[in-house]
Parts: structure tokens; C-alpha cells; sequence
């Protein structure tokens, strides 16, 4: 979906958002409520730049509107893929990303995620993954890396990933795949407003991800090897 | 001088920490091993890659986890990444004087692909839980894999990062990066410019880790002991600082043309290194003492 | 080498007669990398020993064998069992990883 189309399903015509290349940023009313919207478009690939543009509007909502909401837009194809972001520490600036959601999570900024495209690993770990919870529009796709790479690194055939990437969860990249296994809280679908709505009022705020794989069968070890190691004598 | 980058993740262990001290939980013995690497015909390992337990360090109660960069490049999958989880959710209960992580890993196990991206997620916010309670996380990087991926960004979000020369901290390796934009990108085989653009030397110029040593685990040991103390939980301060930081370095190289010439010293001298170009020949302790701030 | 591997091999050996190996705390040794293998070993009820082989190295079953009737020459075992897992080690180092992990063994038996 078009960000501008969901963005003005979820927040009217005049939502005052707007685009800056791959940048999405906007102060929307929802409800009644402002709400702090971040987000990337075009399949953005998340470099240093990337990154600090998104950070600095959530340090700028701690400090100017304690206690405002965030609402986090993916659409990313992962970390940008440049010898220069390296050498700048991109791992650096995603883990300040990371951090900057993470503490107005605790300071009482509700976080949601939602993934109305794509999201791809380093790109994802940061943003959805590292809010309360993330969602997903039921056409997006989630993914670690692309096959041809994928088969580069493991000495996979891309044959057999490609075949794994139709039949497996585990490799499979649909959204479904990843409510199943805890990764996404839910699809929202129909009514985005009352999604929205419902997310933020009932979204918890404890990482629920390893209870909910184990609950809904597609990550069936995680919770219970957690729990042993808090056992363990 | 035991080297810490030839020592499996076990002898590090046993080397690093007080003597005899480390207690394993979930041990190979109880084989609680990866559901998903047999449909591939890969053999699994009995502890998933990761040892964790508790230990002491100079006498202090410690939780560790040693990651095992032979098994699967040290990828994390569902059972490793839980078992990284558990750890940090008891140090939250239990409260040990820090948690030390091992890293030698490159990020999301491929092999696990959707639930190794989970993981890797969950040990982050398990990680910054820690940290937020005030308990030290002190992460070692000198293995011969490094510490990529997603376990890059983990580990920037730990208190304090110890590596030696022979390490390496990143996102995307250099393969892939050579493969997604080609060889004049990043020439994977040039081992100088990897280190260049990656290693330990570099990362401490840049103070993107906070203590380089040698190679040797006793260095390591003594590295780690010093950092115990240190709890820097996060505030909007310091997030302004570490912002104001990222945003300078950003834009460092912006006026300066670097076609052709070595980036990395370029960066060096931008952030006021004195003979930047000598750097890869200098020793660790020589190193050591250029960095200004 | 078979091409795409359909799963696991799984090779079972036992063997009978030796000393008992008595208590001790599991030992491990060895990684799980390409070329590479670990050997876990373990007390076991009974008086004989016990070998799970599980390897990506297809179709070698009769060399393991003849690797495990030698570990059991050199190290006559009883009460013991053997776990493996295997990524392609020759039979070389096999033996070397068995041999390390019996000298491991708390207690000093041979």
C-alpha cells in the first residue's frame, strides 16, 4: 500500500505528514490525541543518515511531548548495503535508534509498529521489533536477507530456499507466518482506524513475542527454553 | 599470551573467569538443541552454539554467555537466542554484579532465517531490560567472525564494549556487501581495508568500543574486570550526546573527496588522530594512546 | 558426496566387554564446523557402550564403524555413551576428538 493512502485512511486528508526522500515524518490527531508518525517509504534502505533523521524525532518527543504516542511505518529492504556506513558504525546508529524508542517506551510513549510493505532484517530490528509490539498489513513481507544472498552465505541452493520460502514458516516471508510465530502482534485489516485504536489501548508493553509463538504453535521452543534457563539450578 | 581468537568459546571460559567458578545452565547434556537445522540436513549442536551459567570474575558474581563462532558463524537461532534471553531475564531477577557476552557471531542464523530474526530481537530488548535495571553489560569482541548483523546493533546496546585488534564490530559483512554493489564498493579479500573499515583498531579510534587489547585472553580478563563497575543507563542526555556524536561523524567526510584515497585515515584525521595513515602498522598500545576523547 | 542432502544420517554402534567407566560429569569436546565434530560422552546404566552418530557426511557408515571398533580397542569402555555430532571430519580427526574426550574423563581411567 502507498503510505500516503494509508496514512489518510488512518488519519484523514489532512494528516500533515509528509515525505522528505525516504523519510516519512508527520504530527497526526488521532482520536482527539496527537500522535508522533516516523516512517520510511520506497523500500527505503536504512543507512546512518537514515537512521539519525528517525532518532532525532523520537529524542524530540521525549524531551517536547512526554507521554505522546509513536506510530513507526516500515517499509524498508534492510540496512543500506555501503562500505561507508560501515566505516561510520551503522550498527552503531541503529543500536542509538534502538535506544531512543526503547527509552520512550519507558517513558511512557506507547511504541507501535506497523509493516505496510516490506521490512528486511537490520532494517526491521529497529524499528518494528523494537517497539511494544508491531503489526502488519496482511500483503506485507518480512524477510532476513534475499535468496540469491541467503544462498551465498549458507551453501543453500537457491532452489531449495526458494522451495522453503513457499512451504516453510521458517523461511516463509508472508506476515502470517510471522503472527504465527509471535514476531507480529497481529494483521490489521478492514477497519485501520479501530486496528489503530485497539493497538494502542491494548498493546502491551512486556515483550509477549516468545509466549505468543508458543501459544499460537509456530515458535514452539523459544518461551519454554527461557523459562528453564530461570529454572535452572 | 593465550590467544582469544583461537580459543573455542568453551576455553574462553574457562580461561577468562575465576578458575574453576563457571556453572553451566542447560548443558549440553540436556541436548536442548535447534528444532529447525535437521530439515536441512545440518548436524545440530548440543548446546546451540551458546554456553550460559554463572561464574565469578575476580571474585564478583557474574552471568556469562560465550558464543561459539565455529557452529553456524556463531548465528543465532530460536534456541541460542532464548537461552541469551533466559540469562538476561534472570541477571534481572537474580541481579549479578554484570553480564558478560562473548560475542563471535554473524548475526541472524540464515538457517533459521524468520525465527533467528525474532530471537536476535528479543535478546536486544532482554538486553536493554538489563541495562535499564542498572546491571552492567559488558560485551567481548575478538573472535575470528567478529560480531555482525544484528548482533552488531545488540552489542553497541551493551554498557561497555571490549575488543582486541583482531576483532571486528559491524553491520553487513563484507561479502555481502561486495556481492550487493561490487568489488569497487568493498573488496571483500582486502583484508587491510576490512579491518580498516571494521576491525578493533578502528572501532576504538572512533569510540564506537571502549577498551582495545591484544589479542590474549588474560588481556581480555583484565579488561573485563575493570569495566564491572560501570552501569550507564540510558538517559535523554546521554541519547543527546550519543546523537550529537553520530551526527558530527556523519558529516565528517562530507567536504573532504575521497575518491581514491583511504577513507578510514581521512575519517582518523578528521576526528583529530595524529598520523592517521600509520595506524594498521602501529601496535595496540601505541594505538591505544592516539585516541583523544 | 551425494548432492542436496535429504536429511541427517543417523548411525547407531554397540559394544560389549571393557571396564566400566564409572561416574563422572559429561565431558565435551570439539565444535560442530565444517570438517569438525563434537563428541559428547556420558555415564550410561549397563555394561556396555553406546554410540549415536548423527552426521551431514552421508553413506559412510562402514568407515564409522571401523572407527568405533577402534576407539573400542584403545578405550574398552563399559557404562559409557558416546555422542556425536558430525559435519564432515575425516576419520583422523574423529579419533583424536574420541581420544581427547576419554582423557577428559574426572576420575583418571584410561
Amino acid at each position: 500500500m502507498q503510505w500516503n493512502s494509508l496514512v489518510t485512511q488512518l488519519f484523514g486528508p489532512y494528516h500533515g505528514m509528509r515525505e522528505d526522500g525516504d523519510f516519512l515524518q508527520g504530527e497526526v490527531i488521532f482520536d482527539g490525541e496527537p500522535v508522533a508518525v516516523i516512517g520510511t517509504t520506497n523500500h527505503a534502505p536504512i543507512g546512518v543518515r537514515l537512521a539519525l533523521a528517525q532518532a532525532r524525532v523520537v529524542l524530540d518527543t521525549i524531551t517536547q511531548h512526554p507521554g505522546r504516542p509513536i506510530l513507526l511505518l516500515i517499509d524498508t529492504q534492510g540496512q543500506q548495503l555501503r562500505r561507508r556506513d560501515e566505516l561510520l558504525g551503522i550498527n552503531r546508529a541503529m543500536a542509538h535508534l534502538g535506544a531512543s524508542i526503547d527509552l520512550a517506551r519507558r517513558r511512557g510513549h506507547r511504541v507501535i509498529g506497523l509493516v505496510y510493505d516490506q521490512a528486511l532484517s537490520g532494517g526491521f530490528i529497529t524499528s518494528g521489533l523494537i517497539a511494544d509490539a508491531c503489526y502488519a498489513l496482511p500483503d506485507a513481507e518480512i524477510r532476513v536477507m534475499r535468496i540469491p544472498a541467503m544462498a551465498r552465505v549458507t551453501k543453500l541452493p537457491e532452489e531449495k530456499l526458494t522451495a522453503l520460502s513457499q512451504s516453510n514458516p521458517v523461511f516463509a516471508p508472508g506476515v502470517q507466518n510471522y503472527v504465527a510465530m509471535g514476531g507480529v502482534r497481529a494483521l490489521w485489516r478492514g477497519d485501520l482506524q479501530a486496528c489503530l485504536r485497539d493497538a494502542l489501548a491494548h498493546t502491551p508493553t512486556e515483550d509477549r513475542r516468545a509466549r505468543d509463538g508458543a501459544e499460537r504453535g509456530g515458535r514452539r521452543m523459544a518461551a519454554a527454553v527461557v523459562q528453564r534457563v530461570l529454572d535452572a539450578a | 599470551m593465550i590467544s582469544y581468537a583461537e580459543c573455542s568459546a568453551r576455553e574462553r571460559l574457562a580461561l577468562l573467569l575465576d578458575a574453576g567458578s563457571f556453572h553451566e545452565w542447560l548443558p549440553p547434556s540436556e541436548r536442548v538443541m535447534s528444532p529447525h537445522l535437521a530439515q536441512l540436513g545440518v548436524p545440530s549442536a548440543f548446546d546451540d552454539g551458546v554456553a550460559v551459567g554463572r561464574a565469578t570474575l575476580d571474585g564478583r558474581s557474574v552471568f556469562v554467555a560465550a558464543q561459539e563462532g565455529a557452529f553456524m558463524g556463531g548465528g543465532v537461532g530460536e534456541v541460542h537466542g532464548a537461552k541469551l534471553v533466559g540469562l538476561m531475564q534472570r541477571a534481572l531477577r537474580d541481579r549479578p554484579a554484570a553480564v558478560l557476552l562473548l560475542a563471535e557471531s554473524g548475526g541472524v542464523r540464515l538457517h533459521e532465517a524468520n525465527a533467528g530474526l525474532i530471537a536476535v530481537s528479543e535478546v536486544m530488548r532482554a538486553l536493554l531490560d538489563v541495562r535499564a535495571a542498572g546491571i552492567p553489560v559488558l560485551v567481548l569482541i575478538g573472535g575470528a567472525n567478529g560480531c555482525f548483523g544484528g548482533m552488531g546493533i545488540v552489542a553497541r546496546c551493551a554498557d561497555h564494549i571490549v575488543m582486541s585488534d583482531v576483532g571486528r564490530l559491524a553491520m553487513s559483512g563484507p561479502e555481502v556487501i561486495e556481492a550487493s554493489h561490487g568489488v569497487d564498493e568493498f573488496d571483500s579479500r582486502d583484508r587491510a581495508l576490512v579491518w580498516r573499515t571494521t576491525g578493533g583498531k578502528h572501532r576504538w579510534l572512533t569510540g564506537d568500543c571502549d577498551a582495545l587489547v591484544e589479542d590474549d585472553v588474560a588481556a581480555f580478563r583484565a579488561a573485563a574486570i575493570a569495566a564491572i563497575g560501570e552501569s550507564k543507563p540510558f538517559t535523554p542526555a546521554a541519547l543527546e550526546q550519543e546523537h550529537a556524536l553520530l551526527t558530527k561523524r556523519l558529516h565528517a567526510l562530507d567536504t573532504t573527496d575521497t575518491t581514491d584515497r583511504d577513507e578510514a585515515a581521512l575519517l582518523w584525521s578528521a576526528l583529530g588522530i595524529a598520523d592517521a595513515r600509520q595506524v594498521p602498522e602501529l601496535s595496540v598500545e601505541a594505538v591505544r594512546a592516539l585516541r583523544t576523547a | 558426496m551425494s548432492d542436496v542432502p535429504a536429511g541427517l544420517e543417523t548411525l547407531d554402534f554397540s559394544f560389549s566387554g571393557g571396564q566400566p567407566a564409572g561416574a563422572f560429569a559429561p565431558v565435551l569436546v570439539g565444535v560442530v564446523g565444517s570438517g569438525n565434530l563434537e563428541v559428547m560422552l556420558e555415564p550410561a546404566a549397563g555394561k556396555g557402550c553406546a554410540v549415536r552418530v548423527e552426521t551431514s557426511a552421508r553413506g559412510f557408515g562402514p568407515i564409522w564403524q571401523a572407527v568405533m571398533n577402534d576407539f573400542h580397542a584403545r578405550h574398552p569402555l563399559a557404562g559409557l555413551r558416546v555422542s556425536i555430532n558430525d559435519m564432515g571430519a575425516t576419520p583422523a580427526v574423529v579419533s583424536l576428538r574420541l581420544d581427547q574426550a576419554v582423557a577428559e574423563i574426572t576420575g583418571g581411567r584410561p
